[in-house]
């Protein structure tokens, strides 16, 4: 299955830069500030700042004083200009997934019968209307097909380019708002009400305004709001405890003390962090109902994966001919060829293609052949070739098949027989097997091909922490076998729904949180029993609902990628938090000396970047305190790298990098601000 | 310092260290109900109380009982210091204690501080140093120990409601745990020259012909729970540098032992309970690193002598021995001055006041970090927790998961209370304390940043709990009296509230298996980690003030400037 991706957005759209940049200063609403605190705050000492500045205009301090003001404003506009980009790509991102959709218009109709119809626009759709679709129309809306068949354009969304069969009932009825019917007529009842679909909920996730903050958010800024009390004490009292030596500090460096203490740094990349994260989902075509099941991502423990199409290729492959003992290889082979010509499954190609190769076998020229195809019933196919009857399928039915024939009562399956199925599933084959008339002739394995690659990925998994287990309908010999050359660290053999969610029910309970995807009705409730199931978009319209993602390109393996999402987006906020609070240290090196120098000219032994005046120094930091903001906005986007590796090593990592970086750096970073401002003469 | 000083040193963290597992254990049995030798005496109690042992405590029912018993014992405490004159055991005729004096005693005793604004020898009468401060010395510390152990059991559970039975910690922590201990102790002091009788001070006739009263009374029983309880309120008004409270070099030993060794123990308690004793020694180690780095500066300042002396010409090769007690010298002062502002006890055998700038850096620093470097008996413990759940929080997410801390998830909640927490020490502190400093500056004894620095330590022993004193500051004044006796009330209860409110959001979590992914917190990066935060934490809240007092001091030391 290809992953279409949309296209690659530049970091800095030009665009969005601009649309970012007129958005950051509409967001100094305080309304909408009021939602980061610790922004919030800053604005409110940037308007007390400035106040003051007025008051003392003339007065010493002053064009220090302006500056420190402009600063103070140019941190909350950068805060707001991180958040407004990242919203800005989210909504470029949402935008063509949106696309076709508010132009749609909609047939309703008063019942599946009915050939009336009532034209309105897809907007004012409801949960429970009838819509009536036909070759041309854009679906206008989320729903189920309850009547018909047609064929459906979903590129608009999945970007795959053949039309996809959508009829009522069964696993393939769910239509997605804004697909194209090609061919045919279907009766859709819509499921969602006006702004309630998937990609509505999708673009209120990468919107700032209307997000909703994720659990760990919220956590994140408690932590940030008490740090930032802490450093509200630690200022308000600071004018008491220097009175003592008869130091006066001007209210404009206690405001820029506080600010450049307080976490600004992450307090203003924290949303954009968040959205970025929702981002980086929706370019691999996923969409997420809510912040809070992208957050679980990151917190897996085990990995629910469909055997078929996620480990395995979908198709299996003939590998070898098991022939009873009282039979040629060749007239197996020669039956599975017959009997398999004209199916036209890869399983069948592959058996051709093992005939082919083995014997030289070639079509016959003449005679009549009637192929029978497979029927759900008998559980077998084959074909009538001069008079007699060649079949391949389960050893049960064959089995029964044959004793029908010979006018034998159907009984046990032959030893012999049995042997060689099990020698099949035992490595986890499939054995398939083939008869001649009343005769039984032998096996043709076909084999589980392991998608290339996959084992590597199971291995990194494992190196995260993460459990895979492989979900098949397979027994459980030939489940083992393919577990094992697959390197899954368990599997649910002949699993069905009940045993699914009974499964992850077990798993819950031992407190670990379960992934998963599925697609059929029957997964609805395993899907809303996961922490994070995944709904495929082929699926029905009850997996969607149920699940706390869609995956638009409906391919399992995906979910791997969704879990580093989660993870990078923790880590992300994580580090940039950790850097943040490291900053402190050199502000205070920069800030305290300058504070008290007059009244204890000894200070000047913590000045260690030797910054050239006290006003330069305060100047500085304030400066570096809104530039990181700036210099940040990248890492905040793309997230932080994150490599699989175990926590430990990761915390290692990232500790060194952003803990010791995040000390090293504002060193460094004031001190060439200072230069830069005592050269220039603004201090 | 000689090799003599650092061998002293060693052994002491050896001796410590060797303990902790025996102890450890020996706790965690008794908390998980194992230890029964006092069984009758146990059942008896209980069933004189009404304390059914089998009914456990949601986290406010076990709150609200404690605050409850210790309002009882601060009622008790209050009453016999105003009616000791009217009482038996008061040979040396004490009056009654000046009310706002028995209310901050009381506080003081009821928040296992003992901060004293009095002599005990020419205040109180034995009945009130006996029924009164040394059973508050007990239960006070037992009342730490049950609030550790409560939180240590929301780990340790999992979907669970209740914490435990705060009557029923409180009694086996005082019946297996502290009156065993403090009598083998005491009887160990007796026999190493304590006094222990309830005799009249006697009268004794110097060399010099001059009259000299002799102080006395039970002391030994006093001060065997002093050390061992993180109390640190002395029997006399110099505390263990009395020789009666402090005879010799041997009780100098055992007493700082006695300092550090419960609470240095309840990490191996916590580790035992937990299932996963790394867990505790990770705590251990990054509490031992922070001791280490304090008692290397203490000694390293102390051993150099007062630059000003070494240019008058003084003799300067024993260091600064100034108020200090000859006997124990350099090093067991430096040792007992970090160990009792580590362990929150607060008793001293030395002048914290008269050390050297950077010396006097290092107590005063021990209390501004939240007094978890091993801290008071249980209090320290906790406190450190609420600091793991920070760092955990800000560090687990570097891992990519949603923080957790022994397979319990941190979550908003977690971080609400820890944070809650946290703000006492800024609050009280630093607020209280420029309250001091603006509203009663008369009471500070020197000027400059050494005068700044005796506020500073004051407000810090306070809301630590600790105790100890920078002297020179005048404590007992009514505004004084009354802010230190909120920043005692803060730095107790508005830690143990939200201690016990985070046992009762983590014991209704699940346990998350740990794997792989798992933020590893029992491995040496889990404890730089732990140790880098909490001096980030009380670096960021405290470096303006300390640049102001001691860190400036030293500066205009070496320029020549003395206060």
């Amino acid at each position: 299955m290809s992953i279409h991706r949309p296209k690659e957005l530049s970091l800095f759209d030009a665009a969005i830069l601009g649309q970012a940049a007129r958005d950051a200063v509409v967001k100094l609403d305080p309304r909408q500030l009021i939602k980061n605190p610790v922004m919030f705050a800053t604005g409110l000492v940037a308007v007390l700042s400035t106040a003051l500045t007025i008051r003392d205009a003339g007065s010493e301090h002053f064009a220090v004083m302006v500056q420190i003001s402009a600063w103070l404003w140019f941190t909350v506009l950068f805060a707001n200009f991180a958040e407004a980009i990242a919203e800005g790509r989210g909504k470029a991102q949402a935008a063509a997934l949106r696309g076709t959709k508010s132009s749609a218009v909609a047939k309703k109709v008063a019942s599946v019968e009915a050939r009336d119809f009532q034209t309105l626009p897809a907007e004012k759709l409801k949960a429970g209307d009838l819509v009536v679709c036909e070759a041309g129309d854009v679906i206008p809306g989320d729903g189920d097909v309850v009547a018909g068949i047609a064929t459906v354009d979903e590129s608009a969304i999945t970007g795959e380019s053949a039309p996809v069969i959508r009829e009522s009932g069964g696993d393939r009825s769910a239509v997605t708002g804004g697909t194209r019917v090609v061919s045919d007529r279907i009766v859709v009842q819509i499921t969602t009400n006006p702004g309630e679909s998937f990609l509505d909920r999708m673009i209120a996730l990468v919107e700032g305004a209307k997000r909703q903050k994720t659990p760990n958010e919220i956590a994140l800024t408690i932590l940030l709001v008490g740090m930032s009390l802490i450093f509200l004490i630690v200022v308000a009292t600071l004018p008491g405890w220097a009175s003592y030596s008869g130091t006066a500090i001007p209210m404009v460096f206690l405001i820029a003390l506080f600010v450049t203490l307080i976490p600004t740094t992450i307090g203003g990349l924290l949303s954009a962090i968040g959205i970025a994260g929702m981002d980086r989902l929706v370019k691999f075509n996923v969409i997420s109902k809510s912040g809070r099941s992208v957050e679980a991502a990151g917190d897996i423990d085990v990995l629910l994966l469909d055997k078929t199409g996620t480990i395995t290729l979908g198709a299996r492959q003939a590998a070898e001919f098991l022939p009873l003992s009282n039979v040629n290889e060749r007239d197996l082979a020669e039956a599975a060829y017959l009997s398999s010509l004209a199916d036209d499954t890869p399983e069948g190609k592959s058996i051709i293609a093992l005939a082919k190769s083995r014997f030289g076998l070639t079509e016959p020229k003449n005679g009549a052949m009637t192929f029978i195809p497979f029927s759900a019933h008998t559980r077998m196919s084959g074909v009538d070739f001069e008079g007699t009857e060649i079949r391949k399928g389960a050893s049960d039915s064959i089995t029964a098949y044959v004793a029908e024939k010979a006018g034998r009562t159907p009984g046990g399956i032959p030893k012999e027989l049995v042997l060689a199925v099990e020698r099949v599933a035992k490595v986890g084959g499939t054995p398939l097997v083939v008869a001649k008339g009343d005769r039984l002739l032998g096996v043709i394995h076909l084999k589980d091909i392991i998608k290339p690659g996959i084992r590597e990925r199971f291995a990194t998994l494992r190196a995260m922490g993460i459990k895979t287990v492989m979900i098949t309908g397979d027994n459980p010999l030939t489940a083992a076998a393919i577990a094992a050359e697959a390197g899954v660290d368990d599997f649910l053999a002949e699993a069905t729904p009940e045993k699914k969610l009974e499964l992850i029910r077990d798993y819950q309970k031992g407190g670990r949180l379960v992934a998963m995807c599925g697609d059929g009705s029957n997964d609805a409730p395993a899907l809303a029993q996961a922490d994070v199931g995944v709904a495929m978009n082929t699926g029905t319209q009850a997996a969607r609902e149920a699940g706390n993602m869609v995956d638009l390109d409906s391919d399992p393996t995906k979910l791997i990628e969704i879990v580093m999402i989660g993870k990078q987006l923790l880590m992300s906020r994580g580090s940039l938090t950790t850097f943040s609070i490291a900053n402190d240290v050199a502000k205070y090196f920069a800030i305290i000396p300058a504070l008290f120098l007059a009244s204890y000219p000894q200070l000047q032994a913590l000045n260690v970047m030797n910054l050239a005046s006290p006003q330069s120094a305060i100047l500085s930091a304030i400066i570096f305190n809104a530039l990181i903001i700036i210099a940040l906005i990248p890492l905040a986007l793309k997230g932080v790298k994150y490599r699989p590796a175990s926590a430990e090593t990761l915390l290692r990592r990232n500790l060194l990098v952003y803990g010791v970086g995040g000390l090293a750096v504002p060193f460094i970073g004031i001190k060439v601000i200072d230069v830069l401002v005592a050269t220039l003469g603004l201090a | 310092m000689d090799a003599a000083g650092i061998l002293q040193i060693l052994i002491y963290l050896a001796v410590i260290t060797a303990l902790t597992p025996l102890l450890g254990g020996y706790m965690a049995k008794v908390y998980e109900g194992q230890a029964r030798f006092l069984g009758p005496v146990e059942r008896g109690l209980y069933k004189m109380c009404g304390v059914d042992t089998a009914r456990e405590q949601h986290w406010t029912g076990y709150a609200l009982s404690l605050l409850a018993f210790n309002l009882a014992g601060w009622a008790l405490l209050f009453g016999l210091q105003r009616l000791q004159g009217m009482l038996p055991l008061n040979p040396a005729e004490m009056a009654a204690v000046p009310p706002d004096l028995a209310f901050n005693t009381a506080i003081s005793f009821m928040t296992n501080t003992n901060w004293q604004s009095y002599g005990g020898e020419s205040t109180l009468s034995y009945l009130t140093q006996m029924v009164g401060l040394t059973v508050q010395n007990f239960v006070s510390a037992a009342t730490g120990m049950a609030v550790l152990v409560a939180l240590i059991r929301g780990f340790a559970r999992a979907n669970a409601r209740t914490v435990g039975n705060f009557y029923v910690d409180l009694v086996r922590t005082t019946l297996y745990i502290l009156l065993p201990l403090s009598f083998v102790a005491a009887l160990f002091l007796v026999w190493q020259g304590m006094p222990q009788n309830f005799e009249p001070y006697t009268t004794a006739t110097t060399l010099e012909g001059a009259n000299q009263v002799i102080a006395q009374g039970p002391v030994a029983s006093q001060v065997a729970i002093k050390q061992l309880g993180s109390n640190g309120g002395g029997f006399f008004n110099v505390n263990s540098s009395h020789p009666f409270e402090n005879p010799t070099p041997l009780s100098n030993i055992v007493e700082m032992t006695f300092l550090l060794m419960l609470a240095a123990a309840l990490t191996n308690t916590f580790g035992r309970m937990v299932k996963d004793q790394r867990q505790g020694w990770a705590i251990f180690a990054a509490m031992g690193l922070m001791l280490v780095i304090g008692l290397g500066v203490a000694t390293w300042a102390e051993t150099h002598a007062n630059p000003a002396m070494v240019a008058a010409g003084m003799d300067y090769a024993m260091g600064n021995m100034e108020g200090k007690e000859v006997r124990f010298g350099i090093a067991n002062s430096a040792i007992w001055a970090t160990a009792t502002t580590a362990a929150s006890n607060g008793s001293v055998n030395s002048m914290h006041d008269s050390f050297m700038p950077l010396g006097g850096l290092v107590p005063m620093v021990n209390m501004l970090l939240g007094e978890v470097i091993f801290g008071g008996v249980g209090a320290g413990l906790y406190g450190m927790l609420i600091f793991v759940i920070v760092a955990v929080f800000i560090a687990g997410l570097m891992v990519g998961r949603t923080p957790e801390y022994l397979g319990k998830k941190i979550e908003a909640k977690e971080v609400k209370l820890a944070m809650l927490a946290l703000l006492v020490f800024p609050i009280s502190v630093l607020g209280l304390g420029a309250a001091s400093l603006l509203g009663a500056p008369g009471a500070i004894q020197d000027s400059g940043p050494h005068g700044l620095s005796e506020v500073l330590y004051a407000f810090a022993s306070a809301t630590g709990n600790n105790g100890s004193a920078f002297a020179g500051w005048t404590g007992n004044t009514l505004l004084n009296n009354s802010l230190m006796g909120a920043a005692l009330l803060l730095g107790r209860f508005v830690v143990i509230i939200p201690a016990l409110a985070i046992a009762g959001a983590v014991v209704a979590k699940k346990v998350v298996p740990p794997s792989a992914g798992t933020f590893p917190t029992h491995g040496w990066l889990f404890v730089v980690l732990l140790v880098g935060v909490i001096a980030v934490v009380g670096g960021l809240t405290f470096f303006p003030v300390l640049a102001l007092g001691p860190i400036v001091e030293h500066l205009m030391l070496g320029a020549g400037t003395l206060f």
